[in-house]
């Protein structure tokens, strides 16, 4: 039973981590229609932003925060502009060879401005060192990951299922032509969800930190995963993406614990399966 | 008549590059990609080296060429050292941070009559693929053998290990446990992790319910050994007086300052250490943190680098500049001098470098920066891991 608690705790904390940062990713991608393969590089642009004001400006760590998602959205405004705005709604493959090639020069510039070492983010006092839960210690910063997932997931469902933007962006992604015919401002829409999704990355990026360390190879590094988990939960679907993080991180957390020479064996194969199984993800909106 | 003197120019120019020749000297490692920290610190070790020696042997000047190898890639490593050597004539390869490539590179050396000194890549069979293979670095045996009689000497009875599941971390694994249970302690459990592994609580709490006293843990230098040994501290273990134990991979200095407060007390075993109180060591630190750029990102490849011209040069001196790898090779079979990390000296049997191994705990000094203090020193260690495969 402790160990059952234990493995439990352990998933939930790595399932919520990997939520935070892939549902950026699973907006565009879903939402959007963009395989945004640089998502990987906000994340990292975030962590790099959030470290650099909590260790050399010795902000406080709220403010790296808030600083990472506004400093990465402003990085990511003139990309939308000059360089997304040509690729929605172009081919798949299109999208891929310029999004990944942004990867490419972001790792590059963050290898030349910052260099090729691990970057750590200060965390304040309280979230530092392990907190005791009776049958076991976990870290406090874990205990906090599980509660900006939790926040993110419920804001980002009232925002898209309750809230007029919302309406908005389903009905520009859903037809732009006639919801541009409507009056929506499909421009504004889609810079306004881009955006939101790249201040996902960055956030995402900053709690998932102490688990994905920020370094220049961070952005190819751990792509694979948040597309794994986007296309297991669905595109576009944040129950799909929640119910996916947290399967996945059971799954891949008990392999670990209870046959680690297996590796990512049964990760992977509950991917096929899933993916076998339901074709769209498990929450997938079909086309 | 131009023709003529297009020839006599020739033929002087000839002649005269026959008394002062350049010697090139091709070296492969990481140069870009996840791994371009080592690749620095190789061209660091080499730059420090040339900076304080000078890069002329005798009348012959020495030129570095470099080929950047990534990632992991025997093929690519394979092709990169044959152009170097057919198309640039270089007399001398050198470098090699991963073991695949230095093994995929052997083949070659017989026939190019080539000498390969390898400034890192740390599997002990490298050295038998080929005889003008010289190693200046270190081999994971011999870096984490002296960890099992330190945990025995403190009275550790049972341990657990933890490794990544690739060739290194299966070396250490075999190098701890064979020298452990030797010195009858008992490995109560060994677990191999995919190289992959992000989230490690629950492999901390598996040491834990194994009731063992001590962790010994080996994972590659970089990103995965600051979530490691994160976890370590929040899972409760270092409270649990569980000790940790580690070949100095884990602890190497550029990653230090991102693992911080959560290393210190650490126990490593390891040849080198940039804190290691000597004066060649104080002027080659000071040399090679010139040549990096940034001291943070100084590490042990420069090391081993450093001794690798050492060799080189040595090798240099004894054939005159003449191409002669046996000749080369037999010249520093017992070479023995007195290193940055303490005295060294070529084995002439295997031709890789006996040294010291230090024992050493990461320590904050007072400036706030952390460090790795040698407490004890075995001397002259060779390696153990050739005997072990025999």
């Amino acid at each position: 039973m402790q160990v059952f608690f234990s493995i439990a705790v352990d998933a939930l904390a790595y399932g919520m981590v990997l939520f935070v940062i892939s549902i950026g990713l699973s907006v565009t991608m879903g939402l959007m229609r963009v395989v945004n393969l640089a998502h990987g590089a906000f994340a990292m642009i975030g962590g790099y932003i959030a470290s650099y004001a909590a260790r050399d400006l010795g902000l406080a760590y709220g403010f790296a925060v808030i600083l990472a998602v506004v400093g990465t959205i402003i990085i990511a405004i003139p990309l939308e502009r000059f360089l997304y705005r040509r690729i929605y709604g172009a081919p798949e493959l299109t999208q891929v060879l310029m999004t990944i090639g942004i990867t490419f020069c972001v790792i590059g510039i963050a290898n030349y401005v910052f260099g090729p070492t691990l970057k750590t983010i200060p965390l304040p006092a309280e979230l530092q060192g392990p907190v005791n839960l009776g049958f076991r210690s976990i870290a406090a910063h874990k205990i906090f990951a599980i509660g900006c997932g939790i926040a993110v997931a419920l804001g980002l469902w009232y925002l898209i299922e309750r809230t007029s933007f919302g309406v908005k962006l389903r009905a520009s992604v859903d037809n732009t032509a006639m919801a541009a015919a409507l009056g929506v401002r499909t421009k504004i829409v889609y810079a306004a969800s881009f955006a939101l999704a790249v201040g996902l990355a960055a956030f995402g990026g900053v709690i998932g930190a102490e688990l994905l360390p920020v370094e220049p190879y961070y952005a190819l590094r751990y792509m694979v995963t948040f597309l794994v988990v986007v296309s297991v939960g669905g595109a576009g679907s944040i129950p799909g993406a929640l119910i996916a993080c947290l399967l996945l991180g059971a799954i891949d957390t008990t392999g670990r614990y209870l046959v680690p020479e297996y590796g990512e064996f049964f990760f992977y194969l509950a991917v096929i399966a899933i993916v076998w199984i339901f074709p769209r993800g498990l929450l997938g909106r079909a086309k | 008549m131009k023709k003529l003197i297009l020839a006599a120019a020739a033929a002087v120019l000839i002649s005269g590059a026959a008394y002062a020749d350049v010697i090139k000297i091709g070296v492969v490692g990481p140069i870009s990609g996840p791994f371009a920290i080592q690749g620095k610190n190789f061209k660091a070790g080499i730059d420090a080296y040339i900076a304080t020696h000078g890069d002329k042997i005798g009348e012959d000047t020495i030129e570095i060429l470099y080929r950047d190898v990534p990632q992991a890639d025997p093929a690519q490593a394979k092709a990169l050292a044959q152009e170097l050597v057919v198309k640039e004539g270089v007399q001398y390869l050198a470098g090699f941070y991963f073991t695949p490539d230095a093994m995929a590179v052997t083949p070659l050396l017989q026939q190019a009559n080539v000498p390969l000194v390898v400034m890192n890549a740390a599997t002990s069979a490298i050295v038998t693929k080929s005889p003008y293979v010289v190693r200046t670095s270190f081999t994971t045996w011999q870096t984490s053998a002296p960890m099992a009689k330190i945990a025995r000497e403190r009275g550790i009875e049972k341990a657990i290990t933890v490794v990544s599941d690739y060739g290194p971390g299966v070396d250490a694994e075999n190098a701890f446990k064979s020298t452990f249970e030797k010195e009858g302690g008992s490995v109560v459990e060994s677990i191999r992790m995919p190289l992959s592994t992000n989230d490690f609580s629950p492999v901390m709490q598996r040491v834990r319910n194994s009731g063992a006293q001590a962790v010994f843990a080996f994972l590659p230098s970089g990103p995965t050994t600051l979530g490691f040994v994160k976890a370590y501290n929040e899972n409760g273990l270092k409270d649990a007086g569980i000790q940790f134990l580690a070949p100095g991979d884990l602890t190497q200095e550029s990653d230090l300052p991102a693992i911080g407060d959560s290393a210190v007390g650490i126990l490593t075993t390891f040849h080198y250490s940039l804190a290691h109180d000597s004066p060649e060591n104080r002027a080659f630190v000071e040399a090679a943190q010139k040549a990096i750029g940034n001291p943070a990102e100084l590490s042990f490849p420069s090391v081993g680098a450093y001794d690798g011209m050492h060799v080189i040069y040595k090798m240099i001196e004894a054939t005159g500049g003449e191409q002669d790898a046996q000749k080369a090779v037999d010249a520093v079979k017992g070479l023995s001098w007195e290193s940055p990390r303490g005295p060294v000296s070529i084995d002439p049997e295997t031709r890789h470098i006996t040294q010291n191994i230090y024992l050493r705990e990461v320590a904050k000094r007072d400036d706030g920066t952390y460090y790795n203090k040698e407490i004890k020193t075995f001397e002259k260690q060779p390696d153990p891991g050739l005997a072990a495969a025999k």
